[in-house]
């Protein structure tokens, strides 16, 4: 696979930045900046990082199902993280999910069928200070109200278009 | 969005002094405010001496445990034929704790310099900066840094014609509380998964790559520039004896004023909540506070008249933890609470060991089944009994994280408990068993 050149320039980088013989290292990084750009990881991303990595397939697979931010099936464009850790629930956190959940149609990790919106409740996000808290992707939203979350899905929506 | 507050009257502001200067995240801004100079100082200190400012600093770990920085650091053997390594705690994931991702949002270099004193101390030359991977706005932000830092000579070859070497790389990680844990964040930057190690050896000795390593937390390594600018000593003064400093409280919950506030050690938790967070939300009653982070031991109503620091909070046998303080007031149900927790725990879970793979599922089960109504009369002895039977039994601490704040949650509210049995058969919640 060959992947964008500032992506490739980051692996080159990323290879280098461990000590000699412990590329295996990368493999969690790689992964994580590989997925985001191709939407997934693949059987194919899979064998690409273990050969950049120096190790087998099945060693980057075991790490591929457990780490949660690791996806086998695409999201959607927007992967809207809804945190119901304890603060968050305190302040209205699974109301927001359940919001977010009729708005868009969808159960958790599920995505639209337009593959423009996926779900999920996440564990703490570090916004406990501002919550309830959501992720759109890696972006922060802090204090979200059921409107606020309208909004936001509106302006999303509108920019696909 | 900001996020940190409007400085509040009751601050002492040593970590946190320079938030609010536009651009803080610069260099520029950094060496317009002080950036750098307890580096330079420290290049003309002994290692011995940087230790020793460290332990009369009073610093102790702000992951969670407390435990002396100083010693820590005194810990990394002084010649080693290996390289030995810093790594930077940053994986920020108990649940009630925001506070790191202010420091490096607003001061990442003042945790880089902490760095690279730690680096002179115990004569390591390369560091990483493990990044829990939803936070990736800031891994893109210190890597920004990072680069500018080389580029003008303040990483990398002989700093500054120190002679003294210091890389720094961010590493992401991809979703997982137990990867803060220390030896399982280290299988992590390994490239396994996050699977705890049996300790000892302790990573001082063999950490990453089996090589010395220091790890530490974001606000640990944020404190060092102002132990050794201003002395260990001056540290000290500000917070109670053992519990040096200041330390980040992030106030979260059914509180008037959350935020982050950086108040000295052993602030009394009572006005914390009132004169700093404004008192309990809509002027309802306190109920009870988890003082720092979801694995501590909640704290009712009156016990919170306590002084904020390791010791006390110890003695109360309860926990300062990461610093997360969640304010519950008395309309929190403390059977959904205790669920919403171990759902928490159960999930995390790594599932290396038994005692904590089969307990937190269990107690989830059972407390979910008790939360929907299907409670049975022996359940408040078997949650109690699960929980008392996997503390201290587990591989690593996340079977304790688990099993302390569900103890404390049926010890001091096993009225609340009975009184929602009570009731279960007249409300039931949910009509279907869950089967989970
Ligand atoms: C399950 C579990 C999760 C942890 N998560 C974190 C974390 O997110 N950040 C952190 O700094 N320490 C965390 N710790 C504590 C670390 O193991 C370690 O004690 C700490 O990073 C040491 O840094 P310190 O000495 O600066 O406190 C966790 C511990 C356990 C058992
Ligand atoms: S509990 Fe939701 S962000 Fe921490």
């Amino acid at each position: 696979m060959i992947f964008p050149p500032e992506l490739e320039a980051r692996f080159d980088k990323m290879l280098k930045a461990y000590p000699e013989g412990r590329q295996r290292s990368a493999v969690i990084p790689m992964l994580m900046y590989a997925q985001d750009a191709i939407g997934m990881v693949t059987p194919e991303l899979v064998q690409e990082v273990a050969r950049r990595c120096g190790v087998t397939a099945l060693q980057v697979d075991e790490v591929v199902g457990y780490y949660t931010m690791l996806h086998r099936k695409p999201f959607g464009r927007h992967h809207i993280q809804v945190c119901t850790n304890i603060s968050c629930m305190l302040r209205g956190g699974e109301e927001l999910l359940a919001h977010a959940s009729k708005r868009l149609g969808i159960g958790n990790r599920e995505a639209t069928a337009d593959g423009q919106f996926s779900l999920e409740e996440v564990e703490c996000i570090g916004a406990c200070s501002w919550a309830p808290a959501l992720i759109d992707n890696y972006e922060f939203h802090h204090s979200v109200t059921p409107e606020k979350l309208d909004q936001l899905i509106d302006s999303l929506q509108k920019k696909a278009q | 969005m900001r996020l940190y507050n409007e400085p509040n009257p009751l601050e002492v502001k040593i970590l946190t002094r320079r938030f609010g200067i536009t651009n803080s995240h610069t260099l520029d801004v950094y060496l317009q405010n002080d950036g750098f100079q307890a580096f330079q100082k420290a290049l003309g200190m002994k290692p011995d001496q940087i230790i020793d400012e460290m332990k009369a600093s009073g610093l102790r770990g702000r992951g969670g445990a407390g435990f002396p920085a100083g010693m820590k650091w005194s810990f990394v053997p002084r010649s080693s034929p290996k390289p030995k390594y810093i790594v930077v705690n940053a994986d920020e994931s108990e649940p009630g704790t925001c506070k790191d991702r202010l420091l490096m949002e607003y001061d990442p270099i003042q945790m880089i310099e902490g760095m690279m004193i730690a680096g002179l101390a115990i004569d390591s030359h390369k560091a990483y900066v493990y990044v829990r991977g939803e936070y990736r706005y800031l891994i893109d932000l210190l890597d920004r840094v990072i680069d500018e830092l080389y580029a003008r000579g303040w990483l990398g070859k002989s700093i500054h014609g120190s002679g003294f070497d210091f890389d720094v790389y961010t590493h992401t990680g991809a979703g997982s509380y137990e990867c803060g844990e220390e030896t399982a964040l280290l299988d992590s930057l390994e490239g396994k998964r996050g699977v705890p190690r049996l300790k000892p050896p302790f990573p001082a000795v063999a950490g990453a790559w089996a090589s010395p390593t220091l790890l530490t937390n974001v606000e640990t390594f944020s404190a060092v520039p102002a132990i050794i600018r201003d002395g260990g000593a001056a540290f000290a003064a500000l917070g109670t004896p053992r519990n040096g400093g200041t330390r980040m409280f992030c106030l979260s919950g059914h509180i008037e004023r959350p935020g982050v506030y950086e108040l000295p050690m052993g602030f009394n938790l009572l006005q914390m909540i009132n004169e700093v967070g404004g008192g309990v939300r809509g002027g309802r009653k306190l109920k009870a506070v988890v003082p720092g982070g979801s694995s501590c031991p909640v704290l009712k109503a009156d016990e919170c008249d306590i002084a904020m620091d390791f010791d006390a909070l110890a003695k109360a046998k309860s926990m300062l933890g990461s610093g997360g303080v969640v304010i519950l007031d008395e309309t929190t149900c403390m059977v959904k609470f205790a669920m919403r927790i171990m759902k928490f725990y159960a999930h995390e879970s790594c599932g290396w060991c038994i005692p904590c793979r089969e307990g937190t599922a269990w107690l989830k089960k059972t407390l979910i089944r008790f939360h929907d109504g299907h409670g049975t009369s022996k359940d408040i002895d078997l949650i109690d009994d699960i929980a008392k039977n996997m503390l201290g039994r587990t591989f690593c601490a996340l079977g304790d994280a688990a099993a302390m704040p569900t103890i404390s949650i049926v010890e001091k509210f096993r009225d609340e408990f009975e009184a929602y049995l009570a009731k279960s058969s007249t409300t039931v919640r949910v009509p279907e068993l869950t089967v989970v």
